[in-house]
């Protein structure tokens, strides 16, 4: 479903500074993949690169994405074509509520796809109840994206919209960062009731194996200094988990 | 016999960002017209426009003097999209419990000169006036807001208000704020502000990743934006009026 291969890709415009540096995966569809890895390692890199983010640049390799080139299509083109990207920091749009921007972005998604528009109602219902889900108060949909919200918040509502956008493959960058444990627990169980499903895929990139005991991912690779070093199971995240990345890495690269 | 009228320049503070050409090519009786609005006590009028003026136009002025009796009220909302030159100018003056609310809003590009030009006259205790502009500007065009507040010796627990925002759309367009406050009395509220930015290129992104084209992202973001100035404005549908004339003068604006 999600093919990379060989990629290489440098951040910054005016002295480029080399972050990936010949990665390949390949995630099917059906799969939770997680990328673990330490810090500096390229795990954002690799999802801003995904997600097409200014100033960050491609040199060589390609990612196939659901049969297409990837990067034959801008950012918003990849949202309708199936891919979300969840925020290790979700950006603040003040004077724009969630239900505006969310109800504007799911009919431009259905636009690309040549679906019909959803009306205000049918929206209304579909974000009543994937908030629901992620046991977030219609209330706070209400209220402008993202702003005032708390670190938790802020990732319960990127699930929200993950939800109600229904992509094909989600690249979630550290989804569980800031959060507490039941506010976890809800966001694992969330990307379990919204991204598992057999034409679905996810690259799940984390630091942690607690929201890896609640997503149980299919495989497992540590990504360091731009490469994925190791792929393996479920056991290679509590192998990290127990050992490092250094013990684990070391025996990876012997 | 009537008044001598002589044409401003753009020594004149109030008319240092004027389009020259403009006060060259107009006569003085036309730029130097006033209309007159006089609100009874206690009472509330209010204009609603959009200044459209063609880009091919020379311009236009509109300048208004209001007199707001005791305990009323003046509102003002106004768009302008229009060019080459235009300036809405506005002199109110307020007696006692008096307020004067506005909101106003430049958009446009090519080398449009957009200005709002407001005197306030507290002259008289316990009045109070809010202003919020918002100039949204691209190509080589210039949004401009000139605020002057005057408050009288007398004019106790004057409370004024003036709020500025810029939003350069692309490199080459400007925006000015100039807020000039004079103050006698010493029992008053007087606060100003002004900013100048471009669109936050992570709010963009943010809304790219989530389906939004680059129009659709700029067109929200400029809502958000310009939302500021009718936020007092109660009238819901002449809100609405307002806020789409603002948005259809983006849609040939620079991505």
């Amino acid at each position: 479903m999600l093919k990379i291969k060989d990629l290489h890709a440098t951040v910054g415009e005016a002295d480029p500074k080399p972050i990936l540096k010949g990665l390949s995966l390949e995630v099917q569809a059906g799969e939770v993949h997680a990328i673990m890895g330490p810090n500096g390692a390229g795990k954002s890199t690799l999802a801003n690169v995904l997600g097409g983010k200014p100033g960050y640049d491609v040199t060589s390799g390609s990612v196939e994405f659901a049969g297409e080139d990837l990067f034959d299509l801008d950012p918003h083109e990849r949202a309708g074509a199936g891919l979300f990207l969840g925020f290790q920091y979700p950006v603040e749009i003040p004077g724009v509520s969630n239900v505006q921007f969310l109800r504007e972005a799911l009919n431009a998604q259905r636009k690309y796809r040549g679906e019909e528009p959803l009306s205000g109602g049918e929206f209304l219902k579909l974000a009543k109840e994937k908030a629901a889900l992620l046991k977030m108060d219609m209330e706070m949909l209400k209220r402008q994206v993202n702003v005032g919200f708390s670190g938790g918040e802020k990732k319960r509502a990127e699930m929200v919209q993950m939800g109600i956008l229904d992509p094909k493959f989600a690249v979630l960058d550290e989804t569980d960062s800031g959060l507490d444990i039941d506010a976890l627990r809800i966001v694992g169980e969330g990307i379990n009731s919204i991204m598992r499903d057999s034409g679905k895929g996810v690259l799940l990139i984390t630091h942690y194996q607690r929201l890896l005991d609640v997503v149980k991912p299919d495989r497992v690779s540590i990504l360091a200094d731009g490469r994925i070093v190791q792929t393996g199971g479920p056991d290679l995240a509590l192998r990290l988990e127990d050992e490092g990345y250094d013990a684990v890495m070391a025996e990876a690269l012997a | 016999m009537s008044e001598a009228v002589t044409l401003p320049t753009r020594r004149d503070e109030a008319w240092r960002y004027a389009d020259p050409d403009f006060l060259v090519e107009n006569n003085a009786a036309v730029i130097g017209h006033w209309r007159t609005l006089q609100v009874p006590a206690g009472e509330t009028r209010g204009e609603y426009t959009v200044h459209r003026s063609g880009a091919t136009s020379e311009g236009m002025v509109d300048r208004l003097r209001v007199h707001v009796g005791k305990g009323g009220c003046f509102e003002a909302f106004k768009v302008i999209t229009g060019g080459k030159y235009a300036r809405v100018e506005l002199e109110v003056t307020l007696e006692e419990g008096a307020h004067f609310e506005f909101g106003g809003v430049t958009i446009g590009g090519d080398a449009k000169t957009q200005e709002f030009v407001t005197l306030t006259k507290h002259d008289h205790p316990n009045a109070t006036s809010n202003q919020t502009v918002r100039a949204v500007q691209w190509g080589k065009a210039t949004g401009s807001f000139l605020g002057e507040i005057k408050v009288a010796r007398h004019a106790q627990k004057t409370d004024a208000a003036q709020d500025f925002k810029g939003l350069l759309l692309e490199p080459g367009a400007s925006a000015n704020a100039v807020p000039q406050l004079e103050i006698f009395a010493d029992d008053v509220k007087c606060a100003h502000g002004a900013t100048v930015g471009q669109l936050d290129e992570a709010a963009r992104f943010y809304m790219a990743a989530r389906g939004l084209s680059q129009e659709q992202a700029q067109r929200l973001l400029v809502q958000a934006f310009v939302g500021d100035a009718f936020v007092e404005l109660e009238d819901e549908k002449m809100r609405e009026e307002l806020l789409s004339a603002t948005l259809e003068a983006l849609e040939n604006a620079a991505l």
